[in-house]
This record gives structure tokens, sequence and C-alpha cells, in this order.
């Protein structure tokens, strides 16, 4: 699947995750937060910046550890990226999809 | 003499202590246990408690009675690891040092994470079956229930067991179709994953047998609190599923140990980063962690513990040596599923394969079939007590290899006519 309309053509995969998180742009995050209908500010490139560093760490992300990051409690993360928090912002911060362990 | 310790004297612990006892110089090598609780819990057995299929002295024993005689058991309770020092601070004040450490203090549920939870409806409306004390009072109630919404809940994605809730969903069904009432009963199972399972093929399979039972999934629910007055569970957006009997899965913690000793992974829930290969604790080359208590990315489950124990034996050993560790967890992971009328699913999976459809132990002949209802994996699940207690504990081989085997898989999905 190609991403579309103004966003640079970047591959990703069948869900829309970035083949290649090293490929990333800001204008890119930008597009497909938009298509979730999130106008992104300053909160949330916080977050997003956060979820890159912690991927390049090599850190297994959840709910929790965003919330333990004091960036933005639970509820906050769900107010930021509504719906799915950790798997929206994951795509617009270009990171794999979490994997849930069990 | 060296000292190996090791914290928590449950599934993976006892293992652990069987197993290094057999392996290592009794000569060189001094073994011990330490834990606060003398009883040893078979948790698997807390799921049919609430049913009346187990009895409450069915799943309890003395945990000395599944350690050799020369290992040493400390009835204790441990505050601190200091991992600089070498050594562990007992609640009485003394200290125990160690050569090597083995951390095995498992995984509790904590109701309290969750506002509203262990307030007023707390094993009135609201239970969990995750305690030995969840379970038995949960079985009271059921037995003179009349009726309602039964609502199960996780309230994390990590939690022991993951399978449990579901297999408590079915048994659900059974119980209330048995006693006549289940169009009484309306059953939903409410989790934070987007769906029955986190493995593509087994939650289909799962899916469509919630589906066959009529119990209803609302999936991508992260509960934020329970409102005991208008009991309904409301999640962190806002969207509410209201109950009349509420069957919670707690938010699962490591030991407060953990987190008091500052060596718990970053989510705050007390797991211990953990090398998923190795086992080695990534906090110092002497500690090493097995069992729920760890953080790596697999189920918190016995059998994951028994897999884990044979591969950190192998290393402790290379390690004592000064030698490479060779033994690599593969995260293998398998477990029956109870769905009710005396059958059940069998699944067998690791990090990187999914659970696939075949036969177990055995390819071809089985006896049992994995990713599939029969009435042999039921039985295979009940004999599983008498393992556990006769040969799991003590760290006897089974005849189940570590790794996961590919052999008897069905790779590709494909129809099998009879």
């Amino acid at each position: 699947m190609e991403t579309s309309v103004n966003a640079p053509v970047l591959s990703t995969n069948e869900e829309g995750y970035l083949r290649n998180y090293k490929e990333w742009t800001e204008q890119w995050a930008s597009d497909v937060a938009l298509r979730y209908g999130i106008v992104l500010t300053e909160k949330h490139w916080e977050v997003l910046r956060w979820l890159r560093r912690k991927q390049e760490e090599g850190v297994a992300l959840t709910i929790r550890k965003v919330a333990n990051s004091g960036l933005a409690d639970i509820k906050q993360f769900y107010q930021l990226f509504p719906g799915g928090p950790l798997k929206i912002s994951s795509k617009i911060s270009g990171i794999p999809k979490p994997v849930s362990c069990i | 003499m060296k000292d190996i310790l090791i914290l928590g004297g449950g599934t993976a612990g006892t293992m652990m202590a069987n197993k290094l006892s057999s392996a290592v110089n009794s000569q060189e090598w001094k073994i011990r246990v330490v834990d606060k609780d003398p009883l040893h819990y078979y948790q698997p057995g807390f799921l049919f408690i609430p049913f009346g299929i187990y009895e409450p002295g069915d799943v309890i024993r003395q945990k000395r009675e599944f350690l050799p005689g020369k290992v040493e058991f400390l009835l204790s309770e441990v505050l601190e690891i200091k991992p600089e020092e070498n050594s562990v601070l007992l609640k009485e004040g003394s200290v125990l040092s160690y050569d090597i450490l083995v951390i095995a203090t498992g995984a509790q549920v904590v109701p309290e994470e969750t506002e509203g939870l262990k307030e007023e409806l707390w094993y009135k409306d609201i239970f969990d079956f995750y305690t030995y004390e969840g379970s038995t009072r949960l079985a009271e109630k059921l037995r003179t229930w009349e009726g309602g919404k039964l609502v199960i809940n996780l309230s994390e994605s990590v939690i022991k067991c993951p399978v449990a809730p579901l297999e408590f969903s079915f048994l659900a069904d059974a119980y209330f179709t048995q006693k006549g009432m289940r169009d009484k009963v309306e059953i939903t199972y409410v989790t934070p994953l987007s769906g029955a399972f986190t493995k593509p093929r087994a939650t289909r399979m799962l899916n469509s047998l919630l589906g066959e039972k009529n119990i209803k999934v609302v999936p991508d629910f992260y509960v934020h609190r329970v409102d005991n007055e208008r009991k309904v569970l409301v999640s962190y957006d806002e969207k509410e599923v209201p109950f009349d009997l509420l069957v919670t899965i707690p938010v699962n913690k490591g030991s407060d140990l953990i987190g008091n000793s500052n060596m718990g992974d970053e989510d705050g829930l007390n797991f211990v980063p953990t090398d998923k290969h190795t086992l080695q604790s990534k906090k110092a080359q002497n500690i090493f962690v097995v069992g729920d208590a760890t953080n790596v990315p697999t189920s918190k489950a016995g059998s994951v513990a028994h897999f884990e124990a044979e591969i950190l034996t192998e290393n402790i050993l290379s390690y004592i040596q000064g030698l490479p560790m060779e033994g690599k967890f593969d995260g293998h992971s398998n477990c029956f599923i109870e769905t009710g009328y005396g059958k059940a699913v069998l699944i067998d999976f690791n990090y990187a394969t999914e659970p696939l459809p075949g036969k177990f132990p055995f390819p071809l002949v089985g006896p049992l079939g994995l990713l599939k209802v029969t009435r042999a994996n039921h039985w295979g699940k009940l004999a599983f007590r008498w393992v556990y207690w006769h040969l799991l504990l003590t760290g006897k081989k089974l005849p189940v290899s570590t790794h996961m085997s590919m052999a008897g898989k069905q790779v590709e999905e494909k129809e099998v006519t009879v």
C-alpha cells in the first residue's frame, strides 16, 4: 500500500505502518495524523518523538510506558490519539505496530 | 561454599531449585529458596473452582514438599535486592548474600490499580478468580446467582495465563446451560485487545467459538474505572459497559520487592527487564529471572516457566563454568483452553510462530489436536494437574520439547476433510 494525497510516497505495510522508520518525515506524520482527524500539536510531537526515541532504544512499548514517561497520562493519551492511542501514535511516529505480548 | 539464592517458591522457583540441585556440585554450592507463603497453589485449578469442578483442597499443598531435602527453605519476606552488594534484605532485618540470584517472584493481581474495583461491590457483585479467595467466593456467588449481565473484563493486556478469561467465559456458558438458565444470562467479554487473542489464527478460531456460544465481545476497551453506583465499567475514552456480575482480571504486577529495589520495567508493573533468550537480568550478570517475574514477550504461564527453567539451568551451569551461555529460550508456550462440555483446544507457539493447527506432541498421531476443540485435549488438561504435582515441579523430563517444534503442524491454511 502506498500513502496518498499530500504525503510523500513512503512504503508502508498492509496496515499502513511505515516499513522503514528512518524514512519518516514530519510532513508524512502530519498527513497520516490528518487521516485520523488529528491536527498535531506540540504535545503530540513530544509523544511522537519520545516513541521514536524508545523504538531506537529497542524498548517494547505499552500504553503504561507512555503514561509513566510523564508526557501524558492514559486519559490524556486517549485524548491526543482517540480510538487506539498506542496503535495510532505508533503509526504516525513511523515505528512498527506495537506487539501485544501474550 | 557458594550460594545460589532463589526468590520465590512458586512454580518457576520450585522447578529451578529441583533442576539446579541435581545439576550443581553440592560440595561447592548451597541452594536456598526464600518465600513468604508456605503454601503452594496450583493456579490453573483456580479456573475450575467457581464452577464446582475442583474443590479448594485440590489446589493447595505445602511448598516444602516439592523442594529437595538438600535445598534450604526460608519462610520470610524479602524487602529489597541489592545487586551492588550481591545480597537481599529480609523483613526481619537480616541480610542474605548470594553468588547467583534467581528471581522467581511471579505476578499477582492488583485490583487497587483500577479505580472503583475493590470498593463496595468487591466480593458482592465483583469477583476475581485469579486468587484462591476470589475463586472460592465466586463459587459461592454463582451457586445462588439468578442471572443477568455477566461481564468478564481484562484490565490489562499483560496478564498471567492469558487464555484463562476466555476459558472462564466458555465454562460459564456451559455451567449456566447445564443449570437450565443460560437464557437468563448475557455473557460479555470485554478486552483491551483488538480481538479475543493476539495471534491472528487463534483469534479467528476463538472468535468463532465465542460467537457459537453466544458470548459477546467488546474489543479495544481499556478500563479506567468502575462506577459502583451505576454498575458500569467506564473506559479511558468514556465508553461504558453495564454489568450485574463482574468477573475481573485485575492489573497484573510483579512483586513489590522488584519496585522497591528499583529493578522493574518502565511501565511501572514491576516486571524485571530480562534478556529474552538467555534469561539473564539486564541489571547484573549474576542475576537471572524466570517465570512470570520476567518482562519477556511471551505468555505468563506454567508451561513457559517450565521451558524457561530447562534453558536457564543450562545457562546457569555455563555461567558457573565461565562459558558463554548457549541456551536460547524461544518464547515457547503451550496451553489448553477449556471450552466447556468436556472439551478443550490446545495451542502451541513461540516468539516467532503463532499457534497453528496440527497434532501434538507427536506428529500425525497426537493424541492431542492443535487449535481444535477435542475431548482428548480436555482430558489432557485435567491430567495436567497430576503431571504438575508429580513431574513438573520436581523437574522431571516431560515428553514435550523445550524448543517449539514445527513437526505435526500445518503451516498453510487449509480445510481438512475427514
